[in-house]
Order: structure tokens, then sequence, then C-alpha cells
């Protein structure tokens, strides 16, 4: 049993990174009718304003140390950190320890920037063209934000860790009735999905009880006469791509004490999101959710030895497996609506 | 992109070349190999050489494969009497003097393997038959130098393995053309099982979590292996997705297996991922069975460890060298390579500077391009190991490149010399310093004989010469 519930935790952990790539892919599908696939970059650009902050706040200047030897047989410089000379080493160390949660604040002005520029400089040349163009174009703007990152940053993983405070385990099971340790979870994860959760309901919420959010629901639904009703419905649907960019932005800064962040991450997501969008029903918000934690879940308990062992290699498919199961039998994805991507 | 341009003709010269080879009495040295400069693949001609430098340079392999280059870079300069000459004053084989590879300029091109056996097949393809690369080297991925390995056999050029790991490499998928100076799985549970039972004791419970594919399983074998024989137990082995980038749902299961060790058998970001995943589920924290649960890593980087963080401190591996050591030859490279790019070097790049130093002094003992002459001068002569006793034990015996007194075995063309075991540091001062030396394990520790089970099933067959 705690193995379930377990394999249940890590399934709304992985679903949430789901849920928010999805989410983001859906707002976009949804109101401007295109297919980005350079949304997982805009995830992996949000994990690297993490690392850009935790340089930041580590910049230093170095000092040589004459007691002490580099690698060649030189004076060792010793680095020290600018912002521990300037509020003390304690303060210091701990604006450095909380650059993760810090560069929340710094990516959302960048995401929304680089939305807004994604879709004015270039997605909206690609409104009337064919989805193939849209998808080469996306993929194509992908591959060049990834590379330029590898440039600048690397291609290894950079370790992001979480605050202190949030470091180590959390005994879950005590919560539930089991015994002490039998349960215990890692607190950033935690820490994540209920994250995950705020922002979606957020999203929702703001969709649902905004003015705003009323007349992109709209747009979505009939754009031709919310135009004709003489509301600017392309404005309305550029600050939608710069939310969505958004979302995925602070959902990769807030993944990387999880995984530490490299320049393919964005890619790694992106296909999975795919099929959870196309699972849960194109231009479907809820069923982008929902299917977000579905397939999460499935995809923890495919993993479990019990599983593997009975079906070898079930981890690696089953994704793709529920995927074609659930459009052979319900071929607009689980809440897909009739009309969306059909001619 | 893999398919290969043997024609008939080139076949029957090919074979004929091969069955020539085959034919000739042992006692056909380099000053008879001098006698021909041509009729094989790629001949120089009297001016300068072109060697292949295939490594990952795109991909999420592209920091290591980089490494590789500069050292490469940094080969090729002190072979051109350009530098500080870097080993070439401590190798023991004086063949080399500054002027290139038998009087020729060597001249380079490079290609990228993005990690991918089809893509590192098309880029080696392409060195050799556009550039005119006579010899090929590279590494990061064993699947790769396996299926490069091939290739360069097919093709009748020299193919010197940077880093792969994997037994199969001079195991089943071993080639007369093919050489590898890294150490392998086998070696690597060899060296690590002593270090873990004089640690953490006989009696552990060990849970293997290991990449689904060829190096992977190879460790897995090596591993389980030599650490059963002192005692461990095996409580499970889980094959992950190479894709797998969350390992969350492979580390639940060991919380409440009964197991005290985990072995990852992962490597690059693979190692991050898992490394990281276990550490914030707490088996670093665990008491299990009433012992501290513990973490081990068999192949370390030194770049994936920098990725890793805090996340290795006290986390034991291996490795095939390491700038630490003091030796002559590790502190002449340390320097030169310190010297020109401001770090120090990563065990990829040494193997991959002491191969291209390894095959230009084979070329110069053997007095030809002729990659037959240079597998004869490769394999040696009746050299051997001081305190091994083995039939098996006789090839081309140096020193000076870094790891001691080493060995190209002539029955498998693997370099048999000491292995690292290594101990993520606790306090490094600064980001090259992650790892730290525990033990040198001897090369008798680590040798095994050519028909060892887990290299059975491969023949090297005859040296290719080519067209």
């Amino acid at each position: 049993m705690d193995a379930i519930i377990l394999q249940i935790l890590n399934g709304l952990d992985k679903g949430s990174a789901y849920a928010l790539i999805a989410l983001g892919l859906t707002l976009i599908f949804g109101t401007l009718g295109v297919v980005n696939f350079a949304h997982g970059a805009l995830f992996m650009l949000g994990a690297f304003c993490a690392v850009t902050v935790q340089r930041i706040l580590s910049l230093s200047y170095s000092v040589l140390d004459e007691t002490k030897k580099d690698f060649l047989g030189n004076p060792l410089k010793v680095d020290t950190h600018y912002i521990e000379a300037w509020f003390g080493p304690e303060i210091g160390a701990s604006i450095i320890d909380w650059s993760v949660p810090l560069a929340i604040l710094f990516s959302i002005p960048v995401m929304i920037a680089v939305g807004f520029i994604m879709e004015r400089g270039l997605i909206k040349h690609f409104y009337k063209r064919p989805h193939a163009d849209q998808i080469l174009v996306t993929f194509g703007l992908a591959i060049v934000l990834q590379e330029i990152i590898k440039a600048y940053f690397g291609a290894n993983p950079i370790p992001t860790p979480a605050p202190a405070l949030f470091t180590g385990s959390f005994d879950f099971g005590v919560l539930i009735g089991f015994a002490e340790n039998a349960i215990t979870y890692p607190i950033w994860r935690l820490v994540y999905f209920i994250f995950a959760l705020l922002v979606i309901a957020a999203v929702f919420a703001f969709l649902q009880f905004t003015t705003f959010g009323m007349v992109v629901r709209a747009g979505m639904a009939d754009r031709e006469t919310v135009g004709l009703l003489g509301i600017n419905i392309d404005k309305r649907f550029t600050i939608m791509f710069a939310i969505a960019a958004c979302v995925a932005g602070v959902a990769g800064v807030m993944y990387t004490p999880i995984n530490s962040p490299n320049y393919h991450m964005g890619m790694d997501f992106l296909v999975l999101s795919f099929v959870v969008v196309v699972v849960g029903g194109m231009g479907s918000l809820p069923g982008a959710v929902l299917a977000g934690f579905m397939l999460g879940i499935l995809e923890a308990f495919a993993s479990m030895n019990e599983i593997k062992q009975f079906i070898p290699g079930i981890d690696q498919i089953i994704i793709y497996l529920v995927a074609i199961i659930i459009l052979l039998t319900r071929p607009r994805g689980l809440m897909g609506r009739k009309g969306v991507m059909e001619e | 992109m893999s398919k290969t341009n043997l024609t008939r003709r080139g076949l029957l010269k090919t074979g004929a070349g091969t069955g020539a080879a085959l034919a000739m009495p042992t006692i056909f040295s380099g000053a008879a190999w001098a006698a021909s400069h041509s009729g094989f693949t790629n001949a120089p001609g009297d001016s300068s050489v072109t060697l292949g430098f295939n490594v990952p340079q795109t991909g999420p392999y592209a920091d290591e494969g980089n490494d590789e280059l500069r050292a490469y870079l940094l080969a090729v300069e002190h072979l051109n009497g350009e530098g500080d000459g870097g080993m070439m004053s401590t190798f023991t084989s004086k063949s080399l003097d500054g002027t290139g590879i038998l009087g020729r300029k060597v001249n380079y091109v490079t290609g990228d393997t993005q990690t991918k056996s089809d893509a590192a097949r098309a880029s080696a393809k392409s060195m050799i038959e556009k550039d005119g690369a006579i010899m090929i080297s590279g590494g990061s991925s064993s699947g790769v130098a396996v299926a490069v390995q091939g290739l360069c056999q097919e093709a009748g050029v020299i193919f010197m393995a940077g880093l792969t790991h994997s037994n199969d490499t001079t195991g089943k998928d071993k080639k007369a053309n093919g050489f590898r100076h890294f150490f392998n799985a086998y070696m690597s549970g060899a060296a690590l099982a002593p270090v873990l039972e004089k640690t953490y004791g006989a009696d552990r419970r060990a849970y293997h979590l290991t990449a689904d594919y060829t190096w992977g399983w190879t460790q897995e074998e090596s591993i389980v292996a030599s650490t059963e024989a002192m005692g461990w137990q095996t409580v499970e082995k889980v094959r992950t997705p190479l894709a797998a980038t969350d390992f969350s749902s492979y580390i639940a299961p060991v919380l409440n297996s009964g197991a005290d060790v985990l072995v990852l058998n992962h490597y690059g970001g693979n190692m991050v991922n898992s490394l990281t995943n276990a550490v914030q589920f707490g088996l670093r924290d665990k008491q299990v069975n009433g012992k501290n649960f513990e973490i081990v890593v068999p192949l370390y980087s030194e770049l994936m460890a920098k990725g890793a963080g805090k996340n290795i401190e006290g986390v034991f591996g291996s490795t095939n060298w390491s700038w630490k050591l003091q030796d002559p030859g590790t502190l002449a490279f340390v320097k030169s390579f310190g010297t020109k790019y401001g770090f120090p070097p990563s065990n990829a790049a040494q193997t991959c500077y002491a191969q291209t130093m390894l095959y230009a002094d084979a070329v110069n003992r053997a007095g030809s391009f002729n990659p037959c002459a240079v597998v004869e001068a490769l394999e040696g002569d009746s050299s051997s190991l001081p305190g091994i006793d083995s039939a098996a034990n006789h090839g081309f015996v140096f020193d000076g490149l870094g790891n001691g007194q080493t060995m190209y075995r002539a029955s498998d063309h693997q370099c048999f010399k000491d292995v690292l075991v290594m101990k993520g540091k606790s306090n490094p001062d600064n980001e090259y310093d992650a790892l730290e030396i525990v033990e040198v394990t001897p090369v008798k520790q680590v040798w095994y004989e050519p028909d060892h089970p887990m290299f059975a099933g491969g023949d090297l067959g005859a040296c290719n010469p080519g067209a």
C-alpha cells in the first residue's frame, strides 16, 4: 500500500509539470490556433532564469590565497560573493540559498517579454499558414533557443538547489496513519505540486472571473463575432500568449531543484506534453490538466517493478499506449470539443 | 548513413591484403612495413597526414566531447613540435620528436557524433572518405564506440577509442583495427568491491538502477558479480530508459525494498538526475538493516560530478585517471592542458590525448601508416606486466602517459593499468575539485583473462588495411 501511495505522489508530481506545460500549450492553441512546438523551450528558458539569478547572486571577486595552491601550483584564487561582502556572510548566504524562489520574480517579466516578442515577432506571421508550417517554425525556434542556451551555459546540467528549508523529505505516511518513515516524500516535490495547483487555479480564475478572461473565452469560441463587436481580440490573444509563456517559465523555475536544468530539458517534456494535450482534447483547458495528472500517475505506476515484471518495457510506452486507446475510443480526447482542428 | 562502401574489387583487395597480412611471418617488423607507403586506405603523402577526431560536439555529452577535442588539439600541437610537448617528454617510448608522425605534419578533421550511433558512423565515414583520415578517435558512449569501431574495421583504418567503458568494446565486439586505452566495467567492479567491503562491510543488500543499453548492462553485470563475490546480496536489478529524466518512480520502490545500498549504473545526465532524485528522497539519511543507506556510482566523470553538486559528497565511484595524480606524466599533461585552457583536464581528455600519442608512436615505431603495421606495433612484443602470471600477459608495455606502467594487451587490444577509486569530496576548493582519490587499485587486481565470460563471444579477427 505504501508503494502505491508513493507512486500516486510521484504521478501527481510528474503530472504537475505535464499539466502546467500542457495548460500553456492549450491556451495558445485555443486562442491563437497555433501549434507551438517552442513551448518546451519556454519551460527551459524559465529554468535558466533560475540559473541566471543564481549566477547573478553568486557574482564574486577573487583574492589570492598564498597559503593554498591551485592545480598548476600557483596561489589559489579564493572567490568571495559580493552579496556576502555587502550584507555579511550569513545574510548573503541566505539570499543565495533562496535564489530559486527569487527567480520567480525575475522570470515573470522576462517570460512575459519573451512571449510578447515571440508572438509579435514571429508567430503572428504564421496565423493563416497551415499547421505544418506553424509546427516547423516553432520547432525551429525551439532548436535555436536551446542552442543559444547551450552556447552560453554549456551542455552539462547545472545544479540549482532548493532553499535549505525545503530540502530533505517529509514523513507523509504519519499524516495518513502509517508507521513512521513508511512513506517519506521530498519536500520540494510537494511544494512543486502545490505550486502547480495554485498556478492552474489562478489561470482558471483569471479566465472565469475577470472581464478580460470572459472576452478571451468568447474569442476562443467565436473569434469573428467578438471582433465584429469592436473588441481588439488580437491584442488580448497576444497577452494570453505572454501569459502562457509565463506559466511555462515559472513551471521551469520551480522544476530546477527537482532535476538540474540543461539546455535539452524542454524537448524532454515537449512530446509528452503534446500527447497530454491531445489526450485531454485539443483546446480544452480542463482536459489538459486532467490528462496531465492522469498520464503522470499512469507513468509512475508503469515504472513499478511488479508491473514491469508482468509487462517488460511498459514504463517506456505507457503514455503512448493510453493515448492510442483513448483516441480510438474518444477521437476528440477526454474533453475535446467538436470542431477543434477538424475540417 | 551506415551503408559501407565496399565494392567487389575493394573486397578482393581487402581480402588479399588481409590474407597477405595473415601469411606474414611475425618477424615482419617495422623496417619491412616501411618499404611500402601505399596499398592501404588513405595512405598519406610525403608532407602531411590527417587524423579524424569524432566526438560529441552537440547533444547532452557536448561538454565532455569538447574536453576530448581540446586534448586532441593539444596532442596535435605537441606532435607538430608546438607548445611544451606535454607527455611526450615523459612517455617511455621515445619515437616521438615533435616532427609530426613519420616526418609528416599532423592535420586533423573533426566530426560530431551527437552521441548517436548513426550520426557517429556518418561523420566517421565522411572523415575517412572525403577528408582522407587515416585514424579515427573519439568517444563518450559505448554504443557509438562499438558502431564506429565496426566501421573502421570495414574501411581499413585504425580506431583509437576515446571514452567507452562497456565490456563489449574489447569483448564481444572487439575488432583487430580497434584499440581501447580507457578502462572498462569489469575493472570498475574489481577496483570498487574491496573498497566498498572495507568501508561498508560484507553484509549488504544492493539495489541496482541501470541504464537500458550495452554499457549499463555490462556495468550492472560486472558490479553485481564483484559485490556478490564479497558477500553482498542483490535485491533487485531495474532497467531504466536511457531517455528518462525524472527517476522518482524508480527511486520510490527502493525506499521499502530492504536494500541498504543503491548502485546507480547511470552516466552523464542520467547519473546527475538519478543521484539528485535519490538524495531528494532522503536515501542518504536513511537507516536500513541497522546500517546507513549508501549510494554508489561505479563510473564517475568529473564533468558530471560538477552537475550533481553537493549530492555527490561521500559517494564512491571509479575513474580511468585523475588530474590529481602526481606522476611525472600527469604533472606534465595537467601543466600543458591547464596553461592552455585554464582548467584541469577530465579523464576523458587524458585518454584521448594518450590514444593520439600511442597511435603516433606506433606509426613511428612501425615505420609505416599501414594499419596492419600499426596493429602489430600496438600489440607489441613479448613484454609483460610484472606480477601477473598469465599466458595472455604480453603486449606493448609503456609508461609516462599518466597511468603508471600500462600494457596494450595483444589478445584483445585492451589497455591494462591501475584504476582509481574516487569519492565525492565534502568541501571542494573549486568546481574542479568535486572528486578525491581514495585508492589507486593496482593493475593486478583488475586483470582478467581474455576468455572471461563477461568478454566472451567476440573475435578480434585480422587487421584490415583497406584498399
